[in-house]
C-alpha cells in the first residue's frame, strides 16, 4: 500500500451517482496528502460531505459561509504560522463555481492579493447544482438552466463563461492551472505543484455533473475528456501570473468538433446547427489565442 | 433519532460518513471479469465513491458504497467490466 492509496475522502458521502466532484476531491486529497487543512464553503461539496453528525473528511476541515472559503483559509494559514505549525502543512480552500466565480470572488481576490500560502481549488460544474441548477457566471453560452431556461426568445444562458483562471493568474500569483478529472495524473501533478508552491496558487478543476448537465451517470469522465479534446476547456498552467507564456499541458493532436461535446448533454439539446456553428467558431478563436 | 450537538458543531469522527451505506442507491451492478482485467486501475482512479479496492492482480468492489454509476465499465480500456441489473 502506498501513501496515495489512503482514502482521505471517505465513502458514504452523498454525491449523486457518477458525480465528477467526488472523483475530483478524492484525487486532490490523495495528491495533497494527510498533512492538509481544508476549508469548504456552501455548495455541493458541503452538502455531500458533511451530513451532521457525520463527515466524509479524514483531514481537519472548517466549513465557512458561501463567500469566505478563501478568507477563512487565510485565517487558518496565519494562525498556523503564528503558532509555528505551518511547516509541512498544506492549506487548501475548496470552492464550487458559485462560491468562486460569483459569491466568493472578493474573498478569493483578497486572499491572492495578500499572498497567503494557500492553494485555492475551484471545482467547476458550471451552475449552482445543489440548489437546483441555477445559472452562474461559470455557465457556458447556450446551456439551459432553471434560471436561464430555453424558450421561443431564449437560447438558454446568453453570456459566455468567465475566464476565472486567467483572472486569478492576472493577480501575479506564483502558480495557476486548469485541470480536468479525465486526466488524473495531470490533475495530481498540478495539485502537488500547487501545494509545494510558496504563496497562493489557484486550480480550476473541470468536473461534469450528471444531474445538472443531463447526461448518463456513466458518461462523466467521457464528457470531461471530450471538453479537452474539442478545445472547450483548455488545460494549461502559468507561473508567476505570466499568462502570456502559459504552458498548454494537454494539446489534442486533432481537435474534435464541438458538436460531439454539445450533443453528449441534454442541457445543449435545443441548440440548432447554426448555434453549434457559432459556438464552434468561438472555440476556434479561443484555441487560436492559446496557440493550437 | 436524537443527535447531541457538540459545542460549535465540532465533529471529531473523521471519515464517519462510512456508516451510511450508499450501496442501497444502486440500480445497476458492475461485474468484473478478472481474466480480462489488466490491472491498470483506471476504474479505481475514476470511481467517485472510492468503492473499488485494488488487489495485487485485478480489483474488487465494495458494494456497501458502490452507487452503480457505471463509470468503471465505460472507462475500462479492455471492457472487463459489465453492468447488470441489480436484483435484491
Amino acid at each position: 500500500m502506498t501513501k496515495e492509496d489512503l482514502e482521505l475522502f471517505a465513502s458514504g458521502h452523498r454525491a449523486c451517482a457518477g458525480c465528477g466532484e467526488g472523483t475530483a476531491v478524492r484525487q486532490i486529497l490523495k495528491a495533497a496528502g494527510p498533512n492538509t487543512v481544508a476549508t469548504i464553503c456552501t455548495g455541493c461539496l458541503e452538502v455531500i460531505s458533511t451530513g451532521y453528525p457525520e463527515t466524509a473528511w479524514e483531514i481537519p476541515i472548517i466549513h465557512a459561509a458561501f463567500e469566505n472559503s478563501a478568507s477563512v483559509a487565510a485565517g487558518v494559514e496565519v494562525a498556523l504560522k503564528e503558532l509555528g505549525r505551518k511547516e509541512g502543512v498544506n492549506v487548501i480552500a475548496f470552492g464550487g463555481d458559485g462560491g468562486t466565480f460569483d459569491i466568493g470572488f472578493q474573498a478569493l481576490s483578497g486572499m491572492l492579493e495578500r499572498g497567503h500560502d494557500i492553494t485555492y481549488v475551484c471545482v467547476d460544474n458550471e451552475a449552482y447544482m445543489n440548489t437546483g441548477i441555477q445559472r452562474c457566471s461559470s455557465t457556458p453560452y447556450g446551456a439551459s438552466t432553471t434560471t436561464s431556461p430555453v424558450g421561443k426568445l431564449s437560447i438558454g444562458e446568453s453570456r459566455p463563461k468567465k475566464p476565472i483562471a486567467a483572472i486569478c493568474a492576472a493577480h501575479g500569483i506564483p502558480y495557476t492551472a486548469t485541470a480536468s478529472i479525465a486526466y488524473i495524473n495531470d490533475l495530481k501533478k498540478k495539485v502537488k505543484k500547487a501545494v509545494e508552491t510558496e504563496g497562493p496558487a489557484f486550480l480550476h478543476v473541470f468536473a461534469p455533473c450528471p444531474t445538472g448537465w443531463r447526461h448518463g451517470s456513466d458518461s462523466t469522465i467521457e464528457i470531461a475528456r471530450l471538453a479537452v479534446e474539442t478545445g472547450v476547456f483548455v488545460l494549461w498552467e502559468a507561473e508567476d501570473g505570466d499568462i502570456c507564456n502559459l504552458k498548454i499541458t494537454q494539446k489534442p493532436k486533432k481537435r474534435k468538433p464541438v458538436k460531439d461535446y454539445l450533443k453528449s448533454q441534454r442541457r445543449f439539446a435545443h441548440l440548432s446547427d447554426e448555434d453549434i456553428e457559432h459556438i464552434q467558431k468561438e472555440v476556434d478563436e479561443k484555441c487560436e489565442k492559446y496557440g493550437f | 433519532m436524537t443527535v447531541k450537538i457538540t459545542i460549535g458543531a465540532v465533529n471529531r469522527d473523521h471519515g464517519s460518513s462510512r456508516i451510511y451505506k450508499t450501496g442501497g442507491w444502486r440500480t445497476m451492478r458492475p461485474v468484473v471479469d478478472l481474466e480480462k482485467c489488466i490491472s491498470c486501475y483506471k476504474c479505481y482512479d475514476y470511481c467517485p465513491d472510492g468503492a473499488i479496492k485494488k488487489l495485487d492482480k485485478g480489483i474488487t468492489y465494495d458494494f456497501d458504497y458502490c452507487k452503480g454509476c457505471g463509470i468503471c465499465a465505460k472507462e475500462c480500456p479492455v471492457q472487463a467490466i459489465v453492468m447488470i441489473k441489480e436484483e435484491k
